[in-house]
């Protein structure tokens, strides 16, 4: 008796922390797009004459080696960090997606040579792959994500590729190609929908790993270069200081910290609301 | 089970040759080779013979899938080049600061097994018990344990471990000034903070995964069944939950050394722990491209060495596993 309505009451909760989660990372991502004008000072502008400053009322996080406001800088960060990540995900999940539908779709030759591929990426530990292709490549923060997009696409490519091997015997998709529809519009309209769930759930998750990932790119010096304002490389910038200046270093380790935790929350309550069967896991 | 084993150490060469193949195509994305990083540090303009001859005396005008075959077989007799920084033998350079990241590799999992296996349990049991217990008190305990344990692991894995690096230098070395801020040589002391950072990681992920994995196992028949005969919880969830649980914790584990192997170069570089981790970052920043190319192709061949061991390991703890592999040999 009590069951059914237990899982209701569960159920509603699970919504409201989606909607509260979802709330909270859209305001991150509407702060990080409208960081500029929400800084209190140039993020820029240097003031040698009060620099490394403890944090006060008028520079709460205090202020960095060339006086630059830390408050600001760690606004203004939050673009690179956020909007970089966003760009990585969607990147790999469209890719990954794409290959691993072709592939379950195909099948054959073809997809033998592609799923061999992604098995060879999946060798590598993803960081040590990354570090190397980005300082091949030279650093910034667009070779940082071109570095991790190249070795972490195949988890999405996999999920895919098994989805569509279980969509492809279904009785609708058997009546969908008997109707005469095109390939596209099977994989748009047929096989898409019907396996974007798991793959959604896996991209909201990876949100924040792949911040952290991003962050020690830019952290070890091969992704956001100075003067650019970004988190990882901030922290870089003074950790040598972090006898003296400790705020410095952590202000923009806590905006990660922030900003991962919301992304977090969020692919929890995702997962949670598409598969239920994980709840509370 | 001989050729079983034999059969799996086979499947591992195509793997192999892929790694390589890819390691050493990497190399290829960058725009200067060996020649160009010589002369780039001579000062004066050299022309194009000079170049043009030198790149035929190390054989780098040779087409790219000859280079890879030479370069594989200098590889697989323990050639791997030159250094272009240092000019030292690069595999020496390399297996000489190999023990120091395995060192702390080796503690980060011991630790995270020590603080995670007990802690995942312990909150699914917990979690189970919050539900079922009839005292009050005691289901609000259970409850808040897992609770805790759940805070914990989450909060642990949205920290960036460069993060967790400053914080416990900062507290633990800095404020109290129990351990050195940076260490001094390859010692134990000096391992203990770059060892607790990557645990924090390991562990935060880990946790989550024991709970799952052994609240997925409580939830199973076989549990029932052994609670309406009357056997004793401990039992059960010793002798039985655990010990079917410990197949996909193995896994988990393994898979997990990935991201411990790529942990240990942001915290090598923190801690000036002198490893491999910290050789690579520095190599990338010299273009010392040989170095990083072994350090890719090791640390991509230790990963997959460490996968094989767990899935040994299958052998030694699931019976149905044993079973199939002794049931081939016979065919």
């Amino acid at each position: 008796m009590t069951a059914p309505e237990s899982m209701t009451r569960k159920r509603s909760g699970g919504r409201t922390r989606l909607f509260l989660f979802g709330a909270a990372a859209l305001l991150v991502v509407a702060g990080a797009f409208f960081s500029e004008s929400l800084c209190p000072y140039d993020p820029y502008l240097q003031n040698l004459g009060a620099a490394l400053e403890p944090p006060t009322a008028a520079h709460i996080f205090g202020t960095d080696r060339y006086g630059r406001d830390l408050c600001s800088r760690v606004i203004v960060g939050s673009r690179a960090s956020i909007f970089s990540t966003l760009a990585l995900v969607a990147v790999i999940t469209s890719f990954g997606t794409a290959l691993g539908l072709f592939c379950g779709w195909a099948r054959g030759r073809a997809d033998t040579f592609l799923m061999r591929v992604s098995d060879l990426c999946l060798a590598f530990p993803c960081l040590v792959f990354a570090l190397a292709v980005a300082g091949v490549l030279g650093g910034g923060l667009h070779n940082a994500v071109l570095a991790l997009a190249a070795i972490s696409w195949p988890k999405y490519a996999r999920i895919a590729r098994s989805q569509t091997l279980a969509v492809r015997e279904t009785d609708y998709l058997k009546a969908a190609r008997l109707a005469g529809c095109s390939a596209a519009r099977l994989a748009v309209r047929h096989i898409l929908p019907n396996i974007a769930g798991p793959i959604l759930v896996t991209a909201v998750l990876d949100i924040g790993t792949m911040m952290m990932e991003l962050a020690g790119l830019s952290f070890l010096g091969l992704g956001a270069k100075p003067p650019m304002a970004e988190w990882g490389s901030m922290m870089s910038e003074v950790r040598g200081l972090l006898q003296t200046v400790p705020w410095a270093v952590f202000a923009p380790g806590l905006a990660i910290f922030a900003a991962v935790l919301v992304f977090n929350l969020l692919g929890d309550a995702v997962r949670d609301e598409l598969d239920p069967k994980m709840k509370g896991r | 089970m001989k050729r079983y084993v034999l059969q799996r150490i086979l499947s591992l060469a195509p793997v192999l040759f892929g790694i390589t193949f890819l390691s050493f195509s990497l190399m290829r994305l960058a725009g200067s080779d060996a020649v160009t990083e010589m002369y780039s540090g001579a000062g004066a303009a050299v022309s194009q013979e000079v170049i043009d001859a030198a790149r035929a005396k190390l054989g780098l005008d040779r087409p790219f899938l000859v280079q890879y075959v030479s370069w594989l077989g200098g590889m697989a007799t323990g050639d791997m080049g030159k250094s272009f920084v240092s000019g030292r033998d690069v595999l020496d350079t390399f297996l000489s600061k190999l023990p120091a990241t395995l060192l702390l590799a080796a503690m980060s999992v011991l630790l995270t097994v020590a603080v995670s296996i007990p802690l995942g349990v312990a909150s699914a049991v917990a979690h189970q018990k919050a539900g079922a217990a009839r005292e009050a008190g005691l289901r609000a305990l259970c409850s808040l344990l897992d609770f805790v344990v759940r805070l914990g692991s989450f909060v642990g894995n949205s920290l960036p471990n460069f993060f967790v690096a400053l914080l416990l230098m900062h507290f633990l070395a800095i404020r109290l000034g129990w351990l050195p801020v940076i260490a001094d040589g390859v010692t134990l002391r000096g391992a203990i903070l770059p060892t607790l950072t990557l645990t924090v990681a390991m562990s935060a992920k880990y946790v989550r995964q024991v709970r799952a994995a052994v609240l997925d196992e409580l939830s199973k028949d076989y549990v029932r069944g052994a609670k309406a005969r009357g056997v004793a919880a401990r039992t059960i969830l010793v002798k039985s939950v655990l010990r079917s649980s410990l197949m996909t914790l193995a896994t988990l584990l393994a898979l997990s050394v990935g991201s411990l192997l790529g942990g240990t170069a942001i915290v090598e570089t923190i801690f000036m722990w002198d490893g491999v981790g910290k050789l690579a970052v520095d190599a990338i920043m010299m273009r010392d491209y040989p170095l990083i190319q072994a350090y890719v192709v090791w640390m991509a061949v230790i990963y997959m060495g460490v996968n094989f061991a767990a899935d040994l390991l299958y052998l030694v703890l699931d019976p149905r596993v044993r079973w199939e592999a002794s049931r081939n040999d016979g065919a």
